[in-house]
């Protein structure tokens, strides 16, 4: 088997199974390619859950910046703007900052069968802290995504709407909602596919990648330290992240297909070149 | 700074916190926020010219010219930026060293490469060891301004790329039956303007830069965000202006540059935006006459 060995140890590396220690001399590839392979289990973790959780959120920001009332908006816009306006990298920071000076508490949550302590310092840990972070930075920017399209959605179909008599969340959900989805569909891929290069900063902001279990940058830049040779573990890396860029291009073009199902024509092809600006 | 600021452990309340921002090391804290500001200068203009060369590279006619600038504009788009930032700072490095190497020592037998090590003559080694401290630091800063042009230059290209296809098809065919030659038309009709079609993603792009620019952390320079962890960590009574942890607040103060900073280009860029498209063939412009 390929690199057999290389997968027994280093697999799951990234979750703390296996070998223990980092390989240090005779690095070989299959180290590079596997070890750096199992940091990407982080990345695809933040942006999958990133991605899921701000959805929701960031469709409500979009509403409510959208509103007539100001108790509404004024906050909504104020959160985008914070978000939107400031570097990721010093959010990282501020948060992890934050997030070590809080009181360390912990709560019981009785799920039924198992009892689940939760505490605070898991905020202070990378898959939670930085999980937030990433999860209100991508909420803000989608939801500028959506305030935009929300504000596209044609005039025709509103009065439509109207004629029909449906009013509130009927509305919203029969004729707002799935044109707005439709007409922020592209940029929201381009989002999507920014937050996954965006997950690469967590373990070099103050997150601590505790006990080396770090992503797929983390152990990149390990091992071009460790042989002082960029050509090998950056490239690994990259076609990784291409990969990953591309499948998230099909994913988000299939959905963009289904979208799109009752519009005639040329209409329904995801634009081939995405726009890379956040 | 300030005459009362001689015995800093009498000191209390406004005062305290007076002589405190305004001590030395704080000073070095206010000079990187320079360092931010000129790398921007200097990198904005550097990747606009590399972008436009690969933009221009991408209409070539000579295929390998072509499949460089393809290739050079479809990186970004796949692969975190953050990952070209490492990887360039040391591939620049050691191609330096190694250009360096080839032309001072050419009689040198031992390979550069040894197992983990990198090993160039001393001649060769940039900059040299006993070069001063102001030496290292402006290198590794040259260092950081070439990766940033290379990658942002790439963002720019993207755009360009667009800009250059935007302008009407019409313009490139009067040209063309005025007898221009290529060159002539490329010059004289599609480059002067594209800029107002370029204009919203550069717009976006200088926004990308911004947002950063706190990278340069990364790459080993001592900028805002090394001096704020750095001033912000808690201080015993050892020091003269003992605190506790104050990272929180300094990375604050950031956060809070940042948001003007933004805003301001924001403001700024709108209003280019505006003059520019002042008597355009396009929305803005029509806009813009229909209000005259």
């Amino acid at each position: 088997m390929i690199c057999g060995e290389a997968l027994q140890n280093y697999g799951l590396r990234s979750l703390g199974f296996g070998e223990r220690l980092l390989p240090r001399a005779d690095i070989t590839l299959c180290d590079q390619v596997v070890l750096i392979g199992s940091g990407l289990i982080w990345n695809v973790y933040f942006a999958i859950l990133a991605l899921c959780l701000g959805f929701f959120f960031s469709v409500a920001l979009a509403v409510a910046r959208n509103s007539p009332r100001a108790l509404l908006r004024k906050p909504a816009d104020w959160f985008v703007f914070v978000f939107r306006g400031s570097p990721l990298f010093i959010q990282f920071f501020l948060a992890y900052e934050a997030f070590v000076l809080l009181p360390r508490l912990g709560f019981d949550l009785d799920l039924g069968s198992m009892e689940l302590t939760v505490e605070t310092r898991w905020l202070a840990r990378a898959w939670l802290g930085a999980l937030l972070v990433l999860f209100l930075n991508t909420s803000a920017y989608a939801a500028q995504i959506f305030y935009g399209a929300l504000q596209s959605v044609p005039k025709g179909d509103l009065e439509a709407a109207d004629a029909y008599g449906m009013t509130g969340w009927k509305r919203f959900r029969r004729v707002v909602f799935p044109t707005m989805m439709r007409l922020a569909w592209p940029a929201y891929t381009n989002e999507a596919i920014f937050l996954f290069h965006a997950t690469t900063l967590v373990f070099f902001s103050s997150f601590p990648a505790f006990q080396q279990k770090g992503d797929a940058l983390y152990y990149a830049q390990y091992f071009a330290d460790r042989t002082f040779n960029p050509f090998v573990p950056y490239p690994i890396v990259a076609i990784y992240f291409v990969l990953v860029t591309l499948c998230i291009i099909a994913v988000f073009g299939a959905v963009n297909r289904r979208l799109n199902r009752h519009l005639p024509g040329e209409r329904t092809r995801i634009r081939y070149r995405p726009n890379l600006i956040r | 700074m300030f005459a009362f600021c001689e015995d800093p452990s009498a000191l209390e309340g406004a005062r305290w916190f007076a002589c405190y921002l305004t001590n030395g090391v704080h000073f070095k804290f206010y000079q990187s926020f320079l360092v931010v500001l000129l790398l921007l200068a200097v990198t904005a203009p550097t990747a606009l010219a590399f972008g436009f060369a690969a933009a221009s590279a991408t209409r070539s006619r000579i295929p390998p010219v072509r499949w460089f600038g393809n290739i050079y504009t479809a990186m970004v788009r796949g692969i975190p930026d953050i990952a070209f930032f490492l990887f360039f700072v040391i591939v620049l490095d050691q191609g330096i060293e190694y250009l360096r190497h080839n032309i001072v020592c050419p009689d040198w037998t031992d390979p550069i490469r040894q197992g983990a090590n990198f090993i160039v003559c001393p001649a060769a080694r940039t900059p040299q060891s006993s070069s001063p401290q102001f030496v290292h630091e402006a290198y590794n800063f040259a260092l950081a301004v070439f990766t940033y042009a290379i990658v942002f230059g790439a963002f720019c290209a993207n755009v360009l790329i667009g800009a250059m296809r935007a302008v009407p098809r019409a313009q490139m065919e009067t040209a063309e039956a005025y007898g221009m030659t290529r060159r002539q038309a490329f010059w004289r009709i599609l480059v002067p303007q594209m800029w107002v079609y370029a204009l919203p993603g550069l717009s976006n792009v200088w926004m990308i830069l911004i947002k950063a620019t706190p990278l340069l952390f990364l790459l080993g320079i001592e900028d805002i965000v090394y001096w704020a962890r750095e001033l912000g960590g808690s201080r015993t009574s050892q020091y003269a202006y003992p605190h506790p942890d104050w990272r929180l607040w300094y990375f604050l103060g950031l956060l809070v540059f940042y948001l003007a900073f933004t805003r301001v280009s924001e403001i700024v860029l709108a209003r280019l935006t505006r003059r520019l498209s002042h008597g355009q063939a396009t929305a803005a412009g029509e806009q813009a006459r229909r209000a005259a």
